[in-house]
């Protein structure tokens, strides 16, 4: 009985799985071609940029000054306070703004796709679409994920200068550090690679973040408890691979740019 | 060989011109679950099919074969002389711009006002000016009577009033077919009766084809030209409503109970 019921699972997964590349190859097929959503287009980007703005400000804030409460310390005792920009800035550039912007979009916008289009699909809206000869698709899923593809870079963008201003605050009130030694030693720390190759990840972590979260929920079946379930998987998974992905891109742009 | 081939060598054979819905064998499964086990069914130009039967007999997944939200395990289905199974793509949109689609809940899209969910339709399959499209959507909105509804949200909107907006947007392309998925499902009597008697005028005024799906008798009363029973996948009687209720089927005589008229 357990053998069965681990078999089950175990091709529901295989069979989810395939569904899911699938619904990512109808994306590749499908976003270069008309119609041409712009205007939802925009509508998403809205929603994934200036309505996610006060939530990436506060995380980038919390990230700037908390990095550096934390490291404050450890490096006054071996006298290196000094160092202190640098580090925050490739902490934040190359890894806590991208991965912490990223969580943190996947946990409003999943949550947010995954329930728009279950309900959409549980209420026939998608169907009725579909049979209006608008191509769903089209309106929905592509637009969604090139606001996410488009957006993530943007909000990394904003999530790395909070942190370093948090940061800077914290240095200026403690350590007395001025604004221009600060911003020279914190930039000079950085290659234009990293900058370009950490922030553009944020790109793939938009298209995972936007693909799971409109396949979750135009592929919902049932009512409004299977909703509710693809929202809440839709941050879980999209989350998860977001790290998963981190981890993938880090090694490869090591071998490729150390 | 490719359906297109198919269709243009003759292989096939399409049904006379004045039927417009022509579905043959159909059968639709979903796991082991035999929902549809051979209908056949024929809808002429200009009347009003009703299939009647009991919640889970299949009545939607029939009606969704016609546009191609399903398509079938096994037979034909012919919609204005086309293989609407086989289509795809600019054709199938094509199809699917000739008929028009009352859904259960009426599938209103929620985050757009009345105006826009019929806007939303215009201003992508026509060419219309803006003036133009908003004449329209009132016309349409005065043939169903609410036109004090069109800045309002489908959340605002009672039960009878989506389902008559949902008609209004349904017939904004003027379509030759009109589908009806249980349009009086959940409403009062008195909006069933407002909601039959468009239905019906929709049929009379304009010439549109179409098929119900409804288990409201009264809703059937109004609108049927010709009645069918779905019942184990198939369809067990056909014929006027009277001759369908009189079926000595036991399916259909419990479904019917007691003498129609006593309803009306």
């Amino acid at each position: 009985m357990a053998f069965e019921a681990r078999e089950s699972i175990f091709w529901e997964l295989v069979e989810r799985t395939g569904a899911f590349a699938g619904f990512v190859a109808e994306f590749f097929r499908r976003f270069w071609r008309p119609p041409y959503e712009w205007k939802e287009l925009i509508n998403q980007m809205d929603e994934a940029g200036s309505r996610s703005f006060i939530l990436i400000a506060v995380t980038g804030l919390a990230i700037g000054v908390v990095l550096s409460m934390q490291s404050r310390g450890t490096l006054i005792r071996f006298g290196a306070e000094s160092v202190l920009p640098s580090l925050l800035a490739l902490s934040v550039i190359k890894e806590m703004g991208p991965v912490f912007t990223s969580i943190m979009l996947a946990g409003r916008l999943g949550a947010g796709m995954g329930a728009e289009l279950g309900s959409m699909r549980v209420t026939e809206q998608i169907d009725a679409l579909e049979v209006a000869a608008l191509k769903p698709f089209n309106y929905l899923v592509v637009t969604r994920v090139l606001a996410c593809m488009i957006m993530f870079p943007v909000m990394t963008i904003f999530t790395d200068v909070i942190a370093l201003a948090g940061g800077f605050v914290d240095s200026a009130i403690n350590l007395n550090m001025d604004y221009r030694i600060y911003i020279d030693t914190a930039l000079s720390s950085l290659r234009f690679s990293d900058i370009l190759v950490d922030t553009g990840k944020t790109v793939i972590f938009g298209f995972i973040v936007g693909m799971v979260s409109c396949f979750l929920g135009y592929t919902v079946k049932g009512g409004t408890r299977q909703v509710g379930q693809a929202a809440m998987q839709a941050v879980v998974f999209s989350s998860l691979l977001v790290l998963l992905a981190d981890v993938i891109v880090v090694r490869i742009s090591m071998l490729l740019f150390s | 060989m490719k359906p297109e081939a198919s269709i243009q060598t003759g292989v096939l054979h399409p049904p006379p011109e004045d039927v417009l819905i022509d579905i043959r064998d159909l059968h639709k499964s979903f796991g082991d679950r035999k929902v549809l086990q051979g209908v056949n069914l024929q809808v002429r130009r200009g009347t009003s099919a009703v299939v009647l039967g009991g919640s889970g007999t299949g009545k939607s997944v029939l009606i969704k074969h016609i546009v191609k939200l399903l398509t079938p395990d096994k037979g034909e289905v012919w919609v204005l002389g086309k293989r609407a199974d086989l289509l795809e793509g600019d054709e199938l949109d094509r199809l699917r711009l000739s008929i028009g689609y009352l859904f259960q809940s009426g599938a209103l899209f929620d985050s757009m006002t009345v105006y826009e969910n019929m806007d939303f339709i215009l201003e992508r399959h026509t060419t219309l000016s803006r003036q133009e499209r908003e004449a329209r959507i009132m016309e349409m909105l005065r043939w169903v009577r609410l036109e004090h509804t069109v800045h309002q949200y489908p959340a605002e909107l009672s039960g009878g009033q989506r389902k008559r907006v949902a008609l209004a947007r349904a017939i904004i392309l003027e379509p030759q077919i009109m589908l009806y998925d249980e349009p009086t499902t959940g409403l009062d009597p008195i909006s069933v009766r407002t909601v039959s008697y468009l239905i019906r005028r929709l049929q009379r005024e304009r010439g549109v084809t179409s098929i119900a799906i409804t288990h409201d008798l009264l809703c059937a009363k109004i609108i049927t030209d010709e009645a069918h029973f779905l019942y184990g996948g198939k369809l067990v009687a056909s014929g006027t409503l009277d001759e369908v209720r009189h079926s000595s089927h036991p399916a259909v005589r419990e479904f019917f109970g007691e003498d129609l008229n006593s309803l009306i």
